[in-house]
């Protein structure tokens, strides 16, 4: 039994078409970004988040041609019905379906967490990057900044902001932002601090070249890949946050068909029609998993360490 | 005198640490010549990297600071170079190559792409012109398959090659002076050898000078025209290659020699210089080396020993060297202040 795996091992050995396939896959050309993909297709439960955000997003982009309902137009008579076949996740307490809020709905969560997620990214990068380099007062004066940011609960801190903008979704959007900041700068700075001292950075020092363009040629790349995972996890948390706001008022205003705004205005109905409730709140609960699911299976993809 | 290409006139180059001030260059004065291959031996943490990062005014800054001395460069002083000067002759009129090959080159570009970046940094060529240089450097130190290598990135290159690819970065724009701070000593013994040879070919075609940093006796024998021995921040001895390896005049020196390997004694344990480098720091009184000192006695605990002057240009900081004294042997002629 042995010998002849044995055997069947040379034979593949030497028959010279395996050899050059092992040959080929071995030298294949990879590229940084062709790996990552490579790796996220491999973990099953990315692949899972990744389904899951498509599918919103879809939603979002096709609402208008998969509903023939209005999200603000109200019909009185057809108020609190369960799920049916005309209206599958069943309507509200003023008779708007709950399916075509909640396809109108992804739009704004889905931009919400871009645009507080870009904000917040390209603020706290900068940040990160300057008090990480150029290091000394200047990182002293931005790491206070952070820490006093990141000394108050989050959902307070945003509170307190949308309080003085003024009760909107823009102004959520900022709130979540700011509060995002100090998360993102943290990471940078880190990461610049520890890529600083690389010798490829002091090599590029060594041949002439300028502080700025160390920073966007050598630093910022090298940087990507745990602020691209913080982004997709801080998706998440945006949506939340913002889902968070609406529930309390603060932030989208109705008739916005905003999933936490949705949450906040049928909480009434608990007990008469839980329907009302459960679809906005699975609806969040999905996004930030599928989310925080792809920013898991990202982190393990983007970590050399995991790579077998 | 205008072949000197460098001349360190009493460097002091100090951290200013938690727990105070430190003299990691203390006093360093020595002159690189035009073509010259020139070796900077000593014990780690002796001061070799902070001298050649001082002259590239790459100290980093906190804690490090030059705080006296001047560094000509074909005369021109360095410490008072303004940045945009200093980023001017950073890698193209003085280059430098590092220790680690395995970390000198960005890990996410291709090295094609970090050495046309590298050219294009001083000369306005366009991005073909830089890349068919680059090619051309590439064949130059050795590379097989240049034209394709250029498209690898550095995870692709071993060791050797990517040292191979740091001194053609460094050979790029024509430096007048190669700072090579241990350049052989992450490789192994056959590549060290073939890396060596490179360099040493292109001091000859290019007229390059070359300041070579390392702790290797056998690498200073194989390409150096001239040896600076180097103590605790000190230069403590220098000349000639040959003299210094044939007849060691500081104790120091003759302790680093003796402590070679030799292959016609084999049974014998190796000699060690007992004692550890002492820790540099501020007021120390007496030749840094005397508590290691076999030679030591009471004069080199109470002054410190200036660099005695002595036959065919060498010189050494030890006071055995000192005629005045009358009764030591040694023939020093004139003193040199510290």
């Amino acid at each position: 039994m042995r010998t002849e795996e044995k055997q069947e091992e040379q034979q593949s050995i030497k028959d010279p078409s395996a050899y050059q396939q092992l040959e080929s896959e071995e030298m294949e050309e990879t590229s940084p970004w062709k790996d990552t993909i490579k790796q996220l297709r491999k973990n099953r439960f990315a692949v899972v988040g990744v389904v899951i955000i498509l599918f919103f997003i879809l939603l979002g982009l096709f609402a208008p041609l998969l509903t023939p309902y209005s999200y603000e137009e109200q019909a009185l008579v057809d108020r609190l019905q369960p799920p049916s076949a005309e209206h599958w996740f069943g309507t509200d307490d003023v008779g708007r379906d709950i399916f075509t809020r909640i396809a109108y709905g992804a739009r704004l969560s889905l931009q919400v967490g871009f645009f507080a997620v870009t904000g917040a990214l390209v603020f706290g990068t900068l940040l990160g990057i300057v008090a990480g380099y150029f290091g000394r007062w200047i990182d002293t004066i931005i790491s206070r900044i952070f820490d006093i940011l990141l000394a108050f609960p989050s959902i307070l801190l945003a509170i307190a902001i949308v309080s003085i903008l003024g009760a909107s979704l823009q102004n959520a959007l900022i709130a979540i932002a700011i509060i995002n900041i100090p998360i993102f700068g943290r990471l940078v700075r880190s990461k610049v601090i520890s890529l600083r001292e690389e010798e490829f950075i002091m090599a590029a020092k060594a041949q002439g070249m300028k502080n700025g363009r160390i920073i966007i040629h050598h630093i910022l790349p090298n940087s990507a890949a745990p602020i691209i995972v913080q982004a997709t996890l801080g998706f998440g948390t945006a949506i939340l946050d913002a889902a968070g706001l609406g529930f309390l008022g603060l932030g989208a205003q109705p008739p916005t068909p905003e999933w936490g705004a949705m949450l906040a205005g049928s909480r009434d109905f608990i007990q008469l029609a839980p329907w009302t409730l459960i679809v906005p709140g699975v609806s969040i609960m999905l996004v930030v998993l599928g989310f925080n699911l792809i920013g898991d299976g990202l982190r393990d993809a983007l970590d050399p360490k995991m790579k077998n | 005198m205008s072949d000197i290409v460098l001349e360190l006139k009493d460097l002091h180059t100090h951290f200013f640490t938690d727990s105070g001030e430190v003299p990691a260059v203390d006093g360093v004065s020595l002159t690189v010549n035009k073509g010259e291959v020139v070796g900077i031996v000593g014990e780690s943490g002796c001061g070799k990297s902070v001298t050649s990062l001082s002259v590239m005014q790459l100290v980093p800054n906190p804690p490090g600071r030059i705080v006296g001395g001047e560094i000509n460069f074909k005369d021109e002083n360095l410490v008072n170079a303004s940045n945009k000067r200093m980023k001017q002759i950073r890698g193209n009129e003085i280059a430098m190559i590092f220790q680690e090959p395995m970390t000198s080159l960005d890990p996410l570009f291709k090295i094609g792409n970090q050495m046309v970046e590298g050219i294009r940094l001083h000369e306005k060529v366009s991005k073909q012109e830089a890349r068919n240089r680059s090619i051309e450097l590439l064949k130059l130190v050795g590379i097989p398959r240049a034209d394709e290598v250029i498209d690898d990135y550095p995870h692709q290159l071993s060791g050797g090659m990517r040292q191979r690819v740091m001194i053609a970065m460094s050979m790029a724009c024509n430096p007048e002076l190669l700072i090579a701070d241990e350049p052989t000593t992450a490789l192994d013994v056959t590549i060290q050898a073939q890396i060596l040879d490179l360099m040493r070919n292109l001091n000859k075609e290019k007229d390059t000078a070359i300041m070579l940093i390392t702790h290797d006796l056998g690498v200073v024998a194989e390409i150096c025209d001239r040896v600076v021995v180097m103590y605790a921040g000190q230069v403590i001895e220098e000349g000639t290659t040959r003299e210094i390896l044939k007849a060691p005049n500081h104790p120091y020196t003759k302790g680093l020699i003796r402590s070679l390997p030799n292959m016609k004694q084999k049974e014998q344990k190796l000699y060690s210089i007992p004692g550890t480098v002492p820790k540099p720091k501020m007021g120390r009184i007496g030749c840094r080396f005397a508590p290691r000192c076999e030679f030591a006695f009471d004069r080199c605990f109470q002054e410190d020993p200036a660099l005695y002057q002595l036959e065919n240009g060498r010189s050494s900081r030890c006071f055995l060297n000192d005629k005045t004294e009358g009764s030591l042997t040694g023939n020093g002629e004139t003193i040199v202040g510290n």
